[in-house]
C-alpha cells in the first residue's frame, strides 16, 4: 500500500514548467503522429523558456520513448514508455516527479502525438491477448462498446432517466467551455439538449454527443525541480499529489462497471496533496464519453455512488456555474487524439497559471486533473497548485 | 452493402484450447478451483482464487448453459471494418449460473433497447464458422 507519509514528503519536489500543444489540432492530414510530438514539445519548452538540449527524461505512450527520442534526436538519462491507455501522461506526471525528487533527473519531457483522425499507421492489435481473444470476435472492439455497456449497467442501478440527463448535462456544459476556447474544435459551434437528445446512436445508450471527438493532436509537458522552476519564463506550477493503478483491461474483466479505480487514485491524491475536495477550484476529468466523467466525479469522491446525476444536474458544471470542470472543452468538444490525459494537466496549469483567457477562471489555485484509460482500466490523478 | 474484411477471430492460447474446443462441440467448460470451488473465465494457468497451487489447482467442468444479461449495448457504427455489414448488433456481458461474466452477442431478437432487459434469461447459441472455430453466443430463453 502507498505510504502516504512518504509521499507528503514528495509533495511539491517538482513543478510543471511549461505546456504545449502542436500547432495545429483537429483534422491534420499533413503531419504525422511524430510530427505532433515535436511540435509539442517544442511549443512546451520555449513556454518553459527551455530547450530540446536541456530535457535528460523523456515520459511517452502509445509510442516507445525510443522512437521518440530518437525523433527528437535527445539522450535521455532516464526514461519511461509506461503506456496503459489514456491516462498515462497523467501517471508520467507522477514519475516524474518522483524521478526528479530522487535525482535521476532535473527536466522531465512528456510527450503525446497521435492522429486519431489521419493515421496512416495505426498501432496493430495484439491477437492473442485475452480481449482479443474473447471480446473482439463478438464486435466488442474499441471504446464505445464497453464505455457504452458499463453505462447500461449504471443506468440499471441507478435510474435510467437521470442518467440520461446527466449525461446531457454532461455533453451541454462542456461544450458552452468549448465555445471560449479558441484552440477547440467546436470553438465556434454551441450545443443543445435537443441537439443532443436527437444525435445518432453510435452504441445504444451513447449517442455521438456522448462521446469524444477523433482528432489529430500533440501535447507536452516540461517538468523541473523547485530550484529551476524559480527561472521558468511564464510561471510554474506545483505537482502536490498523484495516484496512479488499475484493476482490469478488457471490458469484461472490470470488476464494478460503475466504479472505476479512481475510487484508489483521487483520495491517494488529495491526501498526499493535504488537501479537502471543497479546496479544488478546478476539476479536469477525462471525458471519453460523458459517462465517463459521471463515473469518475463520483469515484474521486466529489460525491457517492450513483449520486453524480445530481452532482452535475442543472448546468452547474458549465461557464459561471458552481463547479468548473473541463473548461478547455474536453476531449467531447475541444480535442480528443485517441488518447487525450496530457491535456488535462495542460488545461490545469494554464488556469493555475492565469493564461486561459476568455476562459479563465477568476481564482484558480487548486485544480485535480484526472486520467482514465484503456476501457475505464486504468487511472492517474494529480493534484497540481499554484507556486 | 458488401463487406470483405474478415472479422477478428479469436486465437486460441495453450490455457484456452479447452473452451474453444467445447464450442465446437456445443458444450461450454470452465475452470473451477478446486480449493475454493470458484469459477472464472477466462481460462488462465492458474486459479485467480487460489494462485499457489498453479495448474494442478484447477479442473475443468461444463457449465449449465444458464445466463441472464449482466449489462448489453446495442452497437449502431461499426466498431472494425468486419462488423459494418452486422450494425446494429447487440453486445452484451451476460452472467453464467456458475457466477462469471462472459463478453457475448445477443440473437433471435431484433436490436431494439425495449427487447432486452438486465437479467433477462438466456440460452447459448453456438455459431459455427467455417473456418473453424465456434462462438459462444445468446438467445432469450
Amino acid at each position: 500500500m502507498p505510504n502516504i507519509q512518504r509521499l507528503q514528503n514528495l509533495s511539491g519536489q517538482a513543478h510543471i514548467v511549461g505546456v504545449g500543444e502542436s500547432n495545429k489540432l483537429g483534422k491534420v492530414p499533413d503531419k504525422s503522429p511524430l510530427a505532433h510530438h515535436s511540435e509539442a514539445a517544442i511549443n512546451a519548452l520555449d513556454d518553459a523558456g527551455l530547450e530540446l538540449s536541456d530535457v535528460d527524461a523523456l515520459f511517452t505512450a502509445g509510442w516507445s520513448t525510443l522512437d521518440v527520442g530518437e525523433y527528437l534526436g535527445i539522450q535521455p538519462r532516464y526514461t519511461d514508455s509506461t503506456s496503459v491507455g489514456g491516462s498515462s501522461f497523467v501517471i508520467h506526471v507522477a514519475h516524474a516527479l518522483a524521478a526528479i525528487a530522487a535525482g535521476y533527473c532535473e527536466v522531465a519531457l512528456i510527450t503525446h502525438g497521435q492522429s486519431g483522425r489521419s493515421d496512416r499507421a495505426p498501432i496493430p492489435r495484439n491477437p492473442g491477448a485475452p480481449m482479443s481473444q474473447y471480446e473482439a470476435p463478438y464486435g466488442i472492439i474499441g471504446p464505445p462498446v464497453s464505455y457504452a455497456m458499463a453505462a447500461r449497467r449504471y443506468m440499471h442501478q441507478y435510474g435510467e432517466d437521470r442518467t440520461r440527463q446527466a449525461m446531457a448535462e454532461i455533453a451541454v456544459s462542456t461544450r458552452k467551455w468549448a465555445n471560449l476556447n479558441p484552440m477547440a474544435y467546436f470553438y465556434d459551434k454551441p450545443t443543445t439538449f435537443d441537439d443532443y437528445h436527437n444525435s445518432k446512436w453510435v452504441a445504444w445508450p451513447f449517442h455521438l454527443l456522448d462521446c469524444c471527438l477523433v482528432t489529430d493532436a500533440g501535447g507536452a509537458i516540461v517538468i523541473t525541480t523547485p530550484e529551476r522552476a524559480k527561472d521558468a519564463k511564464n510561471g510554474s506550477v506545483k505537482i502536490l499529489g498523484a495516484g496512479e493503478g488499475h484493476d482490469h483491461s478488457g471490458i469484461s474483466q472490470m470488476p464494478d462497471l460503475t466504479r472505476a479505480f479512481g475510487r484508489n487514485t483521487g483520495p491517494q491524491a488529495l491526501e498526499m496533496a493535504g488537501v479537502n475536495h471543497s479546496d479544488l477550484d478546478l476539476a479536469m476529468v477525462y471525458d471519453s464519453f460523458t459517462y465517463t466523467v459521471l463515473v469518475s466525479l463520483e469515484n474521486l469522491g466529489f460525491c457517492g455512488p450513483g449520486e453524480g446525476p445530481d452532482f452535475v444536474a442543472s448546468q452547474r458544471t458549465a461557464p459561471g456555474g458552481d463547479f468548473p470542470l473541463n473548461t478547455n472543452g474536453g476531449g467531447l468538444s475541444y480535442t480528443h487524439p485517441g488518447m487525450y490525459g496530457i491535456f488535462t494537466v495542460i488545461e490545469a496549469a494554464r488556469q493555475l497559471r492565469g493564461q486561459a483567457g476568455e476562459r479563465q477562471l477568476d481564482k484558480c489555485d487548486l485544480a485535480v486533473a484526472h486520467g482514465t484509460g484503456g476501457l475505464l482500466s486504468s487511472t492517474g490523478t494529480v493534484v497540481l497548485g499554484t507556486d | 452493402m458488401t463487406n470483405s474484411t474478415p472479422k477478428p477471430q479469436p486465437v486460441s492460447q495453450p490455457e484456452s484450447d479447452r473452451y474453444w474446443d467445447g464450442l465446437k462441440n456445443e458444450e461450454i467448460w470452465l475452470q473451477r478451483s478446486k480449493a475454493t470451488g470458484k469459477f472464472q473465465f477466462y481460462p488462465r494457468n492458474f486459479s485467480i482464487s487460489d494462485p499457489e497451487t498453479g495448474e494442478e489447482g484447477i479442473e475443468w467442468v461444463r457449465a449449465s448453459g444458464k445466463a441472464e444479461i449482466f449489462t448489453f449495448a446495442i452497437v449502431h457504427a461499426a466498431p472494425h471494418m468486419g462488423f459494418v455489414g452486422e450494425v446494429p448488433y447487440i453486445t452484451a456481458l451476460v452472467q453464467l449460473e456458475e457466477d462469471v461474466i462472459v463478453p457475448t452477442n445477443i440473437v433471435g431478437v431484433d436490436p431494439e433497447p425495449e427487447n432486452l432487459q438486465i437479467g433477462m434469461a438466456l440460452k447459448p447459441v453456438f455459431e459455427h464458422n467455417p473456418d473453424g472455430h465456434t462462438l459462444l453466443k445468446f438467445e432469450p430463453a
